[in-house]
C-alpha cells in the first residue's frame, strides 16, 4: 500500500511538471507579459525597462528554469539580477523574497501569488467541504431511496425533480436563494463570508449556508441519478440473487451487498468532483461576491493578471491530481480486487 | 391425500407469468413433478424454456419481481406458496438451497468467502462468529477446498472456478438443505473440473440424504447423475420419464432432437453434427398449437395437421413416462435416423 503510494505520488509530480511546463508556454509563450504588467499608459521606454526588470528579455526555457527554481526553492523578484541589487542598496523594502513553493510576483496585487491564493483559498475550501457533505449525503440519500422504490410514485417524483433542479443553472439558483431567502423573506441573514477564526464554527457555518446549497443542488441532482443507477445496477447482479437465496432479510440484501457495490464507484467520481471545485466555484462566488479562488481568477483574468492565472492553475491541478492519488488509494481499500501492485 | 403419501417434493401445475409492455411473457406454464429425497430430477432445455423460472420459483425469489406465481409447491407437506413473504425467507437457504451457474458473479467480489458463507449459517442459526466461522471451514474441508482454515480468508477472485463452485455448493448446504437445486452448476467450468464437482455434489447428496434438482442443458450430465428427466420447452413439460426411458427411448421429437444434436466423440469426424433447426417460439404469444410445430420434423405425419392448432396434452404412454406430442407411432424417428438411442 505505501509504495503503491509512493509511487503514484511520484507520479502525480512527473504529471504536475508536465501540467506547468505546458501552462508556462501557453501563458507567457502566446502573449507579452511585460505589456500587461506595464498596464494601460505604457510608453516604449517604459515597456523596454519593464520587461528588464521582470526577466522577460530572457529566453523563455530561462524564466521556466527561475519559475522551476521558485517552485522548488524559492526566489527574489524583482528578477533582473543587476537591478535586484542596486533596488537592495537603495530601497530594500521593495526587494520581495518569494518562498518556496513560489508560484510567481503579481505586479497588479503587489503581493506573490502565493500570498494572493492563501488569501482567497479558505472561502472555496470551505464551500468545497460544506457543500460536498452536503450534496454526497443527500444526494445518496435520496439516490438510494429512488433505486429501492423503482416506478414507484417516490422514484417518479425524486427522478422529476432531480431533472429540474439539474436543468437549473447555477446563477439562477443563487440569484434565487439570494434574492429571496436571504432578502426578502428574510429566512437567513444576508450572507457573507465569517471565517473560522472571526465568528467561531457556528459563524462560518451559517454564512456558508445559501452558497454551499446553491453549489450542492447541481451536484446533489445528478448524484441522486448517478447513485439510482448505481443500486440498480448492483441490485440486478447475481450476488444479489444468491444473498437473497441465503435467506437474509431485504434490508441485509440491499445494504451490505446492493450498497456496498454500488459505492465503489461513487468514490472515484466524487473526488474527482471535490478536486475540481478546490479551483474554485466561478459562478457562486460571483453571485454571493464571496473572496474565493474562482473570483480571483476571474479578476485576474480581467487585468490579465498572467502570474496569478498561471499559480491558479497550477493549484487547481494539483488539487486534481492528489484527489486522483486519494481515490485510487481508497478505490484499492473497498475493493479486494483492485490490490496494490 | 394424507401428508405421508404425498411426494417430498411436489410442484402442481406451476404457472411462472411476467406482465411485461409487450404482454404477459409464460415463462412457465402448468407444470407438475414430484421428486423424493435421495434422488434427482434432470430438468433439460433450451436457454429461456423456463427450467432457471420454474425453480426460482420454489425458492420464492419471485417476489422480488412482478412475477405472478400460480399453481402449488408442496415441499415435505407444506405449500411453499402460501406462505408468508417472512417464512419463506426462513424456509430459503435452510430448507431449501440454490447453487447458481457462474460462480464469479455469483459471489460478492468485495466479501471473503468465509464471511458469505457464515453469513448464510448465521441466517438461520442463532450462533456466534467463531462457532460460524469454524461450521464454515468444515464445510470448506467437506466440499474439498485444500487449506480451508487459510483460504476462508480469500476473496472470490482469489479462487479457481471450480474452486469457486466449490464455494457456492459449501454455502448451499451448510444447512443441510433437503432440498438442493443446482442451476447449470457445471457449465461455466472446465470439462475435467464438471466431473469433479459432479462427484461431489453425488457424495453429498448421499450423505445428507438431498432431493437435487440439476438444471441442465448438458446430456451427459444428465446421464451421469439423473433419475428422473423433465424435459422443457417454451415454459412447458414436454416429456417427462426417468432418466432410462428418456435416454433410451425419447418419444417426444424434440427430446429426441436435443439427443441427436449431442457431439459423439467416437463418431468419424466426418458426420456433420444434426442441431435441431429454427429458434424457440416467442414466449409472449406462444403459437397455439404444439410449440415445438416449425421446428419439428414429425409434423406432417400427424394427421390433420393437428400440431398446426391443438395444444398436445402430457399423457403417459408407459409407466413413469409422459410425452407431450400427438406423433403416435414413435418407431418413425428410429427408422428414420441412421442411429438411434445415442447414448
Amino acid at each position: 500500500m505505501i509504495a503503491f503510494a509512493v509511487r503514484r505520488t511520484l507520479i502525480g509530480i512527473v504529471m504536475l511538471l508536465a501540467m506547468v511546463l505546458v501552462v508556462f508556454v501557453l501563458f507567457f509563450a502566446a502573449g507579452n507579459p511585460a505589456k500587461d504588467v506595464c498596464g494601460k499608459f505604457c510608453t516604449p521606454e517604459k515597456l523596454k525597462q519593464v520587461t528588464k526588470v521582470y526577466g522577460y528579455d530572457q529566453p523563455i526555457s530561462q524564466q521556466f528554469g527561475l519559475f522551476m527554481k521558485g517552485l522548488v526553492v524559492g526566489r527574489d523578484y524583482p528578477v533582473n539580477d543587476a537591478y535586484r541589487a542596486a533596488l537592495e542598496k537603495s530601497n530594500p523594502d521593495l526587494v520581495i523574497h518569494c518562498a518556496a513553493p513560489c508560484l510567481g510576483y503579481s505586479q497588479h496585487d503587489a503581493s506573490t501569488v502565493n500570498a494572493d491564493i492563501v488569501k482567497y483559498a479558505p472561502v472555496t475550501i470551505s464551500l468545497a467541504l460544506y457543500s460536498f457533505i452536503l450534496w454526497i449525503f443527500f444526494g445518496v440519500l435520496f439516490g438510494v431511496i429512488a433505486a429501492v422504490f423503482k416506478g414507484k410514485l417516490l422514484d417518479r417524483i425524486t427522478v422529476g425533480v432531480t431533472l429540474v433542479v439539474y436543468a437549473l443553472p447555477t446563477f439562477f439558483i443563487g440569484t434565487f436563494l439570494l434574492q429571496f431567502v436571504a432578502i426578502k423573506w428574510r429566512l437567513v441573514p444576508y450572507p457573507t463570508y465569517v471565517s473560522i477564526a472571526d465568528g467561531g464554527v457556528a459563524g462560518w457555518f451559517s454564512s456558508l449556508l445559501l452558497p454551499s446549497l446553491t453549489l450542492a443542488l447541481f451536484y446533489m441532482a445528478a448524484y441522486v441519478r448517478i447513485t439510482r443507477a448505481f443500486v440498480l445496477e448492483s441490485l440486478s447482479e447475481d450476488y444479489i440473487r444468491t444473498a437473497r437465496a441465503k435467506g437474509l432479510r431485504t434490508r441485509v440484501v440491499l445494504f451490505r451487498h446492493g450498497l456496498r457495490a454500488a459505492l465503489t464507484p461513487l468514490i472515484s467520481l466524487a473526488g474527482l468532483d471535490f478536486a475540481a471545485l478546490l479551483g474554485g466555484a466561478v459562478i457562486t462566488e460571483s453571485v454571493f461576491n464571496y473572496q474565493g479562488l474562482g473570483l480571483l481568477a476571474v479578476t485576474s483574468a480581467r487585468n490579465s493578471d498572467l502570474p496569478v492565472l498561471i499559480g491558479l492553475v497550477i493549484v487547481a491541478g494539483a488539487a486534481v491530481i492528489a484527489m486522483n492519488i486519494i481515490v485510487d488509494v481508497l478505490y484499492a481499500y473497498v475493493d479486494p480486487r483492485v490490490r496494490l501492485r | 391425500m394424507t401428508q405421508n403419501s404425498k411426494p417430498f417434493l411436489s410442484v402442481e401445475a406451476l404457472t411462472v407469468n411476467f406482465p411485461t409492455s409487450d404482454g404477459i411473457v409464460h415463462a412457465t406454464e402448468n407444470l407438475t413433478y414430484t421428486l423424493e429425497r435421495g434422488k434427482t430430477l434432470g430438468i433439460v432445455g433450451e436457454s429461456g424454456s423456463g427450467k432457471s423460472v420454474s425453480s426460482s420459483a420454489i425458492l420464492g425469489l419471485h417476489h422480488y419481481n412482478n412475477a405472478v406465481v400460480s399453481g402449488q409447491i408442496w415441499l415435505d407437506g407444506i405449500d411453499l406458496l402460501q406462505l408468508s413473504d417472512k417464512e419463506m425467507r426462513l424456509k430459503r437457504g435452510k430448507d431449501v438451497a440454490m447453487i447458481f451457474q457462474d460462480p464469479l458473479s455469483a459471489l460478492h467480489p468485495y466479501y471473503r468467502v468465509g464471511d458469505q458463507i457464515a453469513e448464510a449459517y448465521r441466517a438461520h442459526n442463532r450462533v456466534t462468529k467463531r462457532a460460524a466461522r469454524a461450521r464454515t471451514i468444515e464445510m470448506l474441508a467437506r466440499v474439498g477446498i485444500p487449506q480451508p482454515d487459510r483460504r476462508v480468508d480469500d476473496y472470490p477472485h482469489q479462487f479457481s472456478g471450480g474452486m469457486r463452485q466449490r464455494v457456492m455448493i459449501a454455502m448451499a448446504l451448510i444447512n443441510d438443505p433437503t432440498l438442493l437445486i443446482a442451476d447449470e452448476p457445471t457449465t461455466a467450468l472446465d470439462v475435467t473440473v464438471q466431473a469433479q464437482i459432479l462427484d461431489l455434489l453425488q457424495d453429498l447428496q448421499r450423505e445428507f440424504d438431498t432431493a437435487l434438482i440439476m438444471i441442465t442443458h448438458d446430456l451427459g450430465v444428465i446421464a451421469e447423475v439423473a433419475d428422473d428427466v423433465l424435459v422443457m420447452y417454451a415454459g412447458r413439460a414436454v416429456e417427462y420419464g426417468t432418466a432410462r426411458a428418456l435416454l433410451t427411448k425419447p418419444s417426444m421429437p424434440y427430446t429426441w432432437g436435443l439427443i441427436q444434436s449431442v457431439p459423439d466423440v467416437t463418431a468419424s469426424v466426418d458426420k456433420p453434427l444434426r442441431p435441431i433447426p429454427g429458434s424457440p417460439p416467442s414466449l409472449v404469444n406462444p403459437p397455439s398449437g404444439c410449440a415445438f410445430f416449425g421446428r419439428c420434423e414429425f409434423s406432417e405425419r400427424v394427421a390433420g395437421n393437428r400440431c398446426a392448432h391443438e395444444l398436445p396434452k402430457l399423457l403417459p404412454i408407459e409407466l413413469g413416462h409422459s410425452k407431450r406430442c400427438h406423433l403416435e407411432d414413435t418407431s418413425i424417428m428410429y427408422s428414420d435416423s441412421a442411429e438411434a438411442g445415442v447414448l
